[in-house]
């Protein structure tokens, strides 16, 4: 059923991501492309993989943002997947019944079975988090690593999405958000995690942390344009020119 | 969005089937078309197989047209799923109506009241064909109370003059509703005309801003795309045409569609016989491109949210 249920289960399972830290290796993409296209929803076909226009279907894709201008301004890593949205219109428009979300964990998944290939899913979901394969015909998305979190052949730690699990900055995190006093939950409490396009009301479960503020750098006298230029202080010793710089920001 | 054809084609070709559908229904409630079987064959053989043509290349573009029968079951929460419905209902009453008008040679009574009941679900079919992309946040324009209006008003107008054609082909002289169908042309593109209008002027409803929820750091621009060449999103969701070349198009569809139409209407009722029927295929031709191209841009024109990550600046 695509109508979403009336009484869901308090459990919001889904990630939250560090813009702070990420430092935009696609580590997350790469890892996430390895284990689906063996997964739930295999394979995530490739077309034209090694010629000039390749094309294929990937469940993570990292962008990368330049924000505000100048010493202000700031580069930002910006791993982009499914939030599996608590009003997902992706889910409501499907005609077939394929696309669902989970009672018991609000996860949004495809079935590849009834699934016909329409794709009004993917003009539904403002964030381009779903991604059609024309091989198979059919629509698929982030599962969350459905197949990961709940396999008992893998060992406790490693029951996360493959995202999360090779992500070498730990700017990934999983865990439930339906719970106040989760590590996620208080993660997003304590940096301010927000929504993307609130707007647009599909209320994601999907936190993202903002970059922390950046530093201050006090600008040294001799990059100071309009002053006479001294000449530096130097010890004659890189190393201790060092510390001099160091202790005197 | 990426103009599909087959989704341009599916719209306006059984817009117009479900439109004539609607014509025939009130022409025969108020006596203005006799229930003639040849003419019948071709009235009834144009609207039900523009309707068929159009479902029929609406399947095309699945990726599994055989499992399209799945599509009906959602009607609780999907506008597609409803339209499906409202579109197999509608062969009910419809085919009744064919069947009195072909073979039993009456078009009144109670085969009026199919013909009635078929006009009604046409309405609701195209009215939710318009909601499939009313109901679509992601695509912000298209959320405008308009687009379901203009569904219908070009569904009915194309109808109406795709009937009056064949009508005056079969030596039925269009005479009134000749003019009806003038009004129901201009109305549709006065609706269209709003439309744009409005479009034009609508504010931004997501920014690259509010889609990274980096604005606070100042204004967000897209450094490094995720992927060299295209991907799917971009694909389906990043058609762009030139605000240029929309203009110069849009001037197009409404004088091929709206202007020439109307003009070739008003004419084809002051003449009788064969001229009127030349009249009113002139007609019939010009609404045909100008909805073509009105269908194409309203494709074209709109852009998706998801854009903003891959260097949109508002949506």
């Amino acid at each position: 059923m695509t109508s979403l249920s009336v009484s869901p289960g308090s459990k919001k399972l889904g990630l939250v991501i560090d813009l702070d830290i990420c430092v935009g290796c696609h580590a997350c993409a790469v890892n996430c492309k390895e284990w689906n296209t063996g997964g739930h929803s295999a394979p995530l076909t490739d077309e034209d993989p090694y010629g000039s226009e390749p094309l294929g279907v990937w469940f993570n894709r990292v962008h990368t943002f330049e924000a505000g201008s100048g010493a202000e301004g700031r580069t930002v890593h910006f791993p982009r997947s499914c939030l599996h949205c608590e009003q997902p219109a992706c889910v409501t428009v499907c005609p077939t019944g394929a696309s669902y979300k989970r009672e018991r964990d609000g996860i949004v998944l495809v079935n590849a079975d009834t699934c016909i290939g329409c794709k009004l899913c993917s003009w539904a979901c403002p964030y381009g988090a779903r991604e059609y394969d024309y091989a198979d015909g059919v629509m698929k998305k982030c599962t969350l690593c459905i197949d990961r979190i709940e396999n008992t052949n893998l060992s406790e730690e490693e029951r996360v999405p493959a995202c999360v699990s090779t992500c070498p900055a730990s700017a990934r995190h999983f865990g439930d958000l339906g719970d106040p006093e989760s590590e996620v939950s208080r993660m997003v409490d304590a940096r301010g995690g927000y929504d993307l396009m609130p707007e647009m009301g599909m209320q994601p479960v999907n936190k993202y942390l903002p970059p922390r503020a950046a530093r201050k750098v006090t600008p040294r006298a001799a990059d100071t344009p309009g002053k006479p230029q001294e000449a530096p202080v130097t010890t004659g010793s890189a190393f201790l020119d060092w510390v001099d710089r160091m202790l005197s920001r | 969005m990426h103009p599909a054809y087959s989704v341009i084609f599916f719209t306006t070709a059984s817009g117009a089937g479900y439109g004539a559908l609607i014509w025939l229904a009130g022409l025969a409630a108020g006596g203005a078309l006799p229930a003639d079987r040849e003419s019948g064959i071709a009235l009834f053989l144009a609207a039900l197989g523009l309707v068929t043509a159009g479902l029929l290349s609406s399947t095309f573009h699945l990726g599994h047209p055989e499992r399209a029968w799945r599509g009906l079951t959602q009607w609780r929460s999907s506008w597609l799923s409803r339209e499906g419905v409202a579109a197999v209902v509608a062969y009910l009453p419809a085919l009744l109506f064919a069947a009195g008008w072909i073979i039993l040679a009456d078009n009144s009574g109670v085969w009026i009241w199919a013909g009635i009941v078929a006009a009604v679900l046409a309405v609701v079919t195209v009215a939710c064909t318009g909601m499939i992309y009313a109901s679509l946040r992601a695509i912000p324009r298209w959320t405008d109370p308009f687009v379901v209006p203009v569904y219908l008003a070009f569904a009915v107008s194309s109808g109406g003059v795709l009937v009056l054609a064949i009508a005056a082909l079969f030596g039925t002289d269009p005479g009134l509703a000749a003019w009806v169908a003038a009004i129901s042309v201009a109305l549709a593109w006065i609706l269209k005309l709003v439309y744009w209008r409005r479009i034009d002027r609508a504010k931004p409803v997501a920014t690259a801003e509010s889609a990274t929820g980096l604005g606070s750091i100042g204004t967000v621009r897209l450094l490094e795309s995720p992927n060299s060449s295209a991907n799917f999103v971009m694909r389906e969701m990043g058609y762009v045409v030139a605000r240029k070349h929309a203009a110069r198009l849009r001037l197009i569809a409404a004088v091929l569609g709206g202007v020439a139409p109307v003009l070739a209407l008003a004419a084809g009722s002051l003449i009788a016989g064969y001229a009127a029927a030349a009249a009113l295929l002139v007609a019939l031709a010009g609404i045909v491109v100008g909805v073509l191209i009105e269908r194409w841009l309203f494709f074209a024109e709109a852009q998706h949210a998801a854009m903003l990550y891959y260097g949109a600046r508002t949506v």
